[in-house]
């Protein structure tokens, strides 16, 4: 009955999409960085893809259910970190998010609370299964996920509170909630969005400065709608070729902000054209599909939680930051998974599909 | 919540009764994925297919700057080619609106590397308000390499620092010839919505503000170009594409002569008051002065305030061209005017007067500086009696003498092609009618005969008009650049901008023109008793009428607006020779005393003139005895023609006059004779 995970298993397809975009985001932050301070930061990134295949392996060798049992103690202690982070974090740009562990490492919880966040649903939903949702059980998942993003909220780093958001709904969505409870949520949320849009005290100066841009790029091509302003002309200059790597005069001039971490796919687009960008959404939506079916032949409906729960993430940031990059979103600053440059990224990306190939491996346990 | 430990087999749990999640569920999981997927392509199409043309030209837009390549001005040359104006390199720092992120936080830093306070930055964006927000700000002209240098190195800093490599212009020093050649400068708000020639320009172009730089300013000016480079988002150039090269301006050679206009200057040094020396010939003039005068480098970068203050306080106007823009009683100057009408009208000839310190006229008396005697028209020039001119004035009438005045310009600009002439004022029964709405009394005429009362006149106007007489009549428009140096449309404009009495011929017998002439001979002859006795040169045939304007008779006073300075202004109009003259020369020295002193201001410049003339040719004539044989208007103008004949008969060749001195080096320093000694 019982059976040995074996690497036979494993989704050697799905690993092969992930290190191909992995290979593109590498190139495209080696381009991106090349005339800049940031040279080198390739470099940096396939230290981080190297260590996240490693941490991707280790992760698929604990069984996900341990994960899932030990989800409450992980859940408290994530709370704690987002606290100490408030209290004892190092302040960035007006934000705390980071702690120091000193010798140059910094800890940002909010990331891994992601992961966290992710188990903690399945785990939720699991228990629930089976019987029809009350609005005390969507009121605690509200309260599950709510209390994290409050402090995240209050750091204050707005795009990862929202990247919260997902799991909750694909949790929500999959744990049986009704059309009616739905309606009725959805109308409450847009009663208390509007009043708080109305009051204004919500937004910090340059969210709601980010939001006008976002409607409008053209009032301020100096001030707020610069990034969306520059990162418009980036893609569509790119036209069907693009200009070639190396060759985005947006991305190489320095009028792309960022062109290696939240605008990476807009200095892609540059470069390599409408072609090339769909080839690149091509390969998210092969790995996004490749993940549901996984999803699908879970052998336990934790397993099959967790999974939807990465999938949800994940299409989140792709949906949020592609469309910021085109002009379809506000500016959140949320990286674009497995492109993006960064450390705290690939890691939760790797680490959340080592928990898919181990669910994946013990699909054949029951 | 229930924290119930999974089974170790990997059995379910007791409160699992599903094992799966609904298939449906997923498969619409996956159909919304790939809805958000293909939002995203079609947002892709939007900007890559369907925008792609217009996003190209904004990336190009970003990164490709026009720096204007700014057309060195022409260059300013006397007549024999001489260097007047000259341009040299000079950096200049822009404010670029567009790459300020945070003008606040930045601007005490600027003012601090460029030297200059933050309130005069914030002046020039005022100034600079309405401009696109693309246009750069020239915030300091004439940077330091220090200020330069401060400019490279916070390049990351303040990317909204430009320098801008410019020709600037470089006058003469201590304001020699300023008046004449006036001076650039940014052009003003106002000419920029109140005149429709400088539609064209920008805020913060340079334009002529005055002189010879504002008429000819279209041909100066020349074209700017540009050129392409390629920036990145901090405004530092990483590359360049193409260029439009700029067009020079075009360099002018002006008819002014450097010696005779030196001369001028030096006469005029300390005084106030302006000379004008002009070739009666062609009306180009040689000579123009003005004193007080200022500094047009100064004007052409940052003018200072407190140099600005220093010309406004100063009560002789230094910015005023005195030669065409003073308009004062022309005093005995006028005499010739009135000579002219008195012997065209056939009465000076028989004209005999008892002087006797003055006369009674219209039971006033009027007097004279001394007792001349009988004085007839011959002695009357020289004498300069006052008495012979009352009686001819009473004669003749206000209306005839503003007949002939008319005539010879006066009232009327010249023309000149200088900004900012003024025409003076010539008294009739008309004017006076017009302008006070009085009846004119017949007694007024008779200050009007020595030149005072309310007529009004500039030295150019009493150059030209005396120049004319003596040339038989021909009046000629004055110039200060060579029409042929102009193209025909330009000059038409300047002809249309600039209207006047242009070149004309007026009436005047033989008879009456050697009359006139001789008589203004004897006014420099010692022998003759004539009043510029003391500027007598021997060996040039020099004449010409003194004028002692009294500034304090009549509404000349207010007029002037001098009331506390009581000295009358010194004026002299004189020739060389005194028929067909080859200059001719107006001075006026305001407070100058008696109009002799200027008679030997004159003298110095005709003398610096003729000598040079001389040197030049190796071949010196003194002054034959004139007689009128060239008929009035028949005068050769050709500019390029060396100007010293004195009338001879006509095709007489130069080589075959004698020559009593020795031959000259031609590039010798050409020094203003001294005034002959003094005999009163």
């Amino acid at each position: 009955m019982f059976r040995f995970s074996r690497y036979r298993d494993f989704d050697w397809v799905l690993l092969g999409f992930v290190l191909l975009l992995s290979l593109l985001s590498v190139l495209e932050i080696k381009s991106a960085t090349l005339h800049t301070k940031f040279h080198g930061f390739e470099q940096k990134q396939i230290i981080f893809l190297l260590t996240g295949l490693v941490l991707m392996f280790l992760m698929s060798l604990i069984d996900y259910h341990r994960l899932v049992d030990i989800a409450p103690y992980a859940y408290g202690i994530s709370i704690v970190a987002l606290i100490a982070v408030k209290l004892v974090g190092s302040k960035v740009l007006g934000a705390r998010r980071w702690i120091n562990l000193g010798g140059g490492v910094h800890f940002q919880p909010s990331e891994w609370v992601k992961l966290v966040l992710i188990l903690a649903i399945a785990r939720y939903f699991w228990r629930l299964a089976g019987k029809e949702l009350t609005w005390p059980d969507i009121g605690k998942a509200f309260a599950l996920v709510g209390v994290p993003m409050a402090l995240v909220l209050i750091q204050p780093d707005l795009g990862t509170t929202l990247t919260y958001l997902p799991i909750l709904i694909m949790g929500l969505f999959l744990g049986g909630l009704r059309i009616k409870q739905t309606a009725i949520i959805l109308l409450v949320l847009v009663m208390v969005g509007g009043i708080a849009w109305k009051s204004g005290k919500r937004l910090k100066p340059y969210q709601q400065a980010r939001i006008n841009a976002f409607l409008d790029p053209d009032t301020d091509p100096k001030g707020s709608g610069y990034q969306i302003r520059q990162s418009l002309i980036a893609v569509g200059s790119g036209g069907i070729w693009g200009k070639g790597t190396n060759q985005g005069t947006q991305t190489q001039g320095d009028f792309l902000p960022i062109p290696y971490t939240d605008f990476i796919f807009a200095a892609f687009c540059e470069e390599h054209g409408f072609v090339g960008a769909v080839g690149v959404l091509l390969l998210y939506l092969l790995i996004l599909m490749r993940l549901i079916q996984n999803a699908q032949t879970a052998s336990d409906l934790p397993g099959a939680f967790i999974i939807m729960g990465v999938v949800a993430v994940i299409v989140f940031q792709i949906a949020v930051n592609v469309g910021m990059v085109l002009g379809l979103m506000p500016v959140t600053g949320i990286p674009l998974p497995l492109l993006s440059y960064g450390g705290s990224s690939v890691l939760f990306t790797f680490l959340a599909l080592g928990i898919v190939m181990n669910i994946r491996m013990r699909r054949f346990v029951n | 919540m229930d924290l119930a430990p999974n089974n170790e087999s990997g059995s379910t749990g007791p409160l699992n009764r599903e094992e799966k999640l609904s298939p449906a569920k997923l498969t619409l999981a996956q159909y919304i994925v790939a809805l958000i997927l293909v939002v995203l392509v079609a947002g892709l199409w939007r900007l890559q297919i369907v925008g792609a043309d217009g996003y190209r030209v904004l990336a190009e837009a970003n990164r490709i700057r026009k720096v204007p390549v700014l057309a060195p001005r022409g260059r300013l040359f006397d007549r024999d080619g001489r260097l007047l104006v000259d341009n040299y390199p000079s950096v200049t720092c822009y404010l670029l609106r567009e790459q300020i992120k945070d003008l606040g936080t930045d601007l005490p830093y600027i003012a601090q590397g460029l030297h200059i306070s933050v309130d005069q930055i914030n002046a020039t964006l005022k100034r600079f308000q309405t401009a696109p927000k693309y246009q750069p700000i020239p915030i300091k002209q004439d940077i330091t390499p220090d200020e330069q240098a401060f400019i490279e190195a916070h390049r990351n800093e303040l990317p909204e620092l430009e320098t801008l490599d410019e020709q600037r212009r470089l006058y003469p020093r201590d304001g020699f010839a300023a008046h004449m050649i006036g001076y650039v400068g940014e052009v003003s708000e106002q000419m920029l919505n109140n005149d429709s020639r400088y539609s064209f320009y920008q805020p913060g172009d340079v334009v002529g503000r005055s002189g010879v730089e504002q008429t000819y300013d279209a041909l100066l000016r020349g074209t700017d170009g540009s050129r392409d480079v390629i920036v990145n988002s901090h405004g530092k150039e990483v590359g360049h594409l193409g260029q439009t090269l700029a067009i020079p301006g075009q360099d002018l050679r002006l008819t002014i002569d450097l010696d005779v206009q030196m001369a001028a200057e030096k006469a005029l040094e300390g005084k106030t008051g302006a000379i004008v020396a002009m070739d009666p010939h062609t009306g180009e003039i040689l000579a123009l002065a003005s004193r007080p005068t200022f500094d047009p480098n100064q004007f052409s970068v940052r003018l200072t305030r407190s140099y600005w203050n220093e010309i406004l306080s100063n009560p002789d106007h230094p910015l005023l061209n005195k030669a065409i823009q003073a308009q004062l009683a022309p005093g005995s100057t006028f005499k010739i005017i009135m000579s002219v009408a008195g012997l065209q009208e056939g009465i000076a000839q028989t004209m005999h007067v008892p002087c006797n310190h003055g006369g009674t006229f219209y039971g006033h008396y009027f007097a004279c500086d001394r007792n001349h005697g009988m004085v007839d028209i011959n002695s009357a020039i020289p004498y300069s009696c006052d008495t012979f001119y009352y009686t001819l004035a009473s004669r003749l009438g206000i209306d005839t003498i503003a007949r002939y005045a008319t005539s010879l310009g006066f009232s009327q600009k010249t023309g000149v092609d200088l900004p900012d002439e003024v025409a003076g004022t010539m008294p009739s029964t008309a004017w006076k009618l017009k302008t006070q709405h009085e009846k004119w009394y017949a007694g007024e005429v008779i200050s009007v005969g020595i030149g005072q009362g309310a007529i009004t006149a500039t030295p150019l106007q009493l150059a030209r008009a005396v120049g004319g007489i003596a040339s038989g009549g021909v009046l000629r428009r004055p110039h200060i650049v060579f029409p042929n140096e102009v193209p025909a449309d330009v000059l038409q404009a300047v002809h249309e901008s600039f209207p006047g009495s242009g070149e004309k011929t007026i009436p005047l017998s033989p008879e009456n023109w050697q009359i006139i002439t001789d008589a203004m001979a004897n006014a420099t002859n010692p022998a003759a008793g004539g009043t510029a006795s003391i500027a007598h040169m021997e060996g040039i045939d020099f004449a010409g009428k003194t004028g002692t304007a009294q500034v304090m008779s009549h509404d000349a006073l207010a007029r002037s607006g001098k009331g506390h300075k009581t000295v009358p202004n010194a004026w002299f109009v004189g020739m060389a020779p005194r028929r067909n003259p080859d200059i001719v020369v107006a001075v006026l020295w305001e407070n100058g005393d008696w109009g002799k002193y200027s008679a030997l201001i004159g003298a110095q410049v005709v003398d610096t003139f003729v000598e040079k003339q001389r040197k030049r040719q190796n071949n010196i004539r003194i002054a034959e005895a004139p007689k009128p044989t060239a008929l009035p208007g028949t005068q050769p103008s050709d500019p390029a023609q060396a100007p010293t004949q004195t009338p001879t008969q006509p095709g007489t060749p130069i080589s075959a006059l004698p020559a009593n001195q020795p031959a000259m080096p031609r590039r010798s320093p050409a020094t203003p004779a001294g005034p002959r000694p003094a005999s009163d």
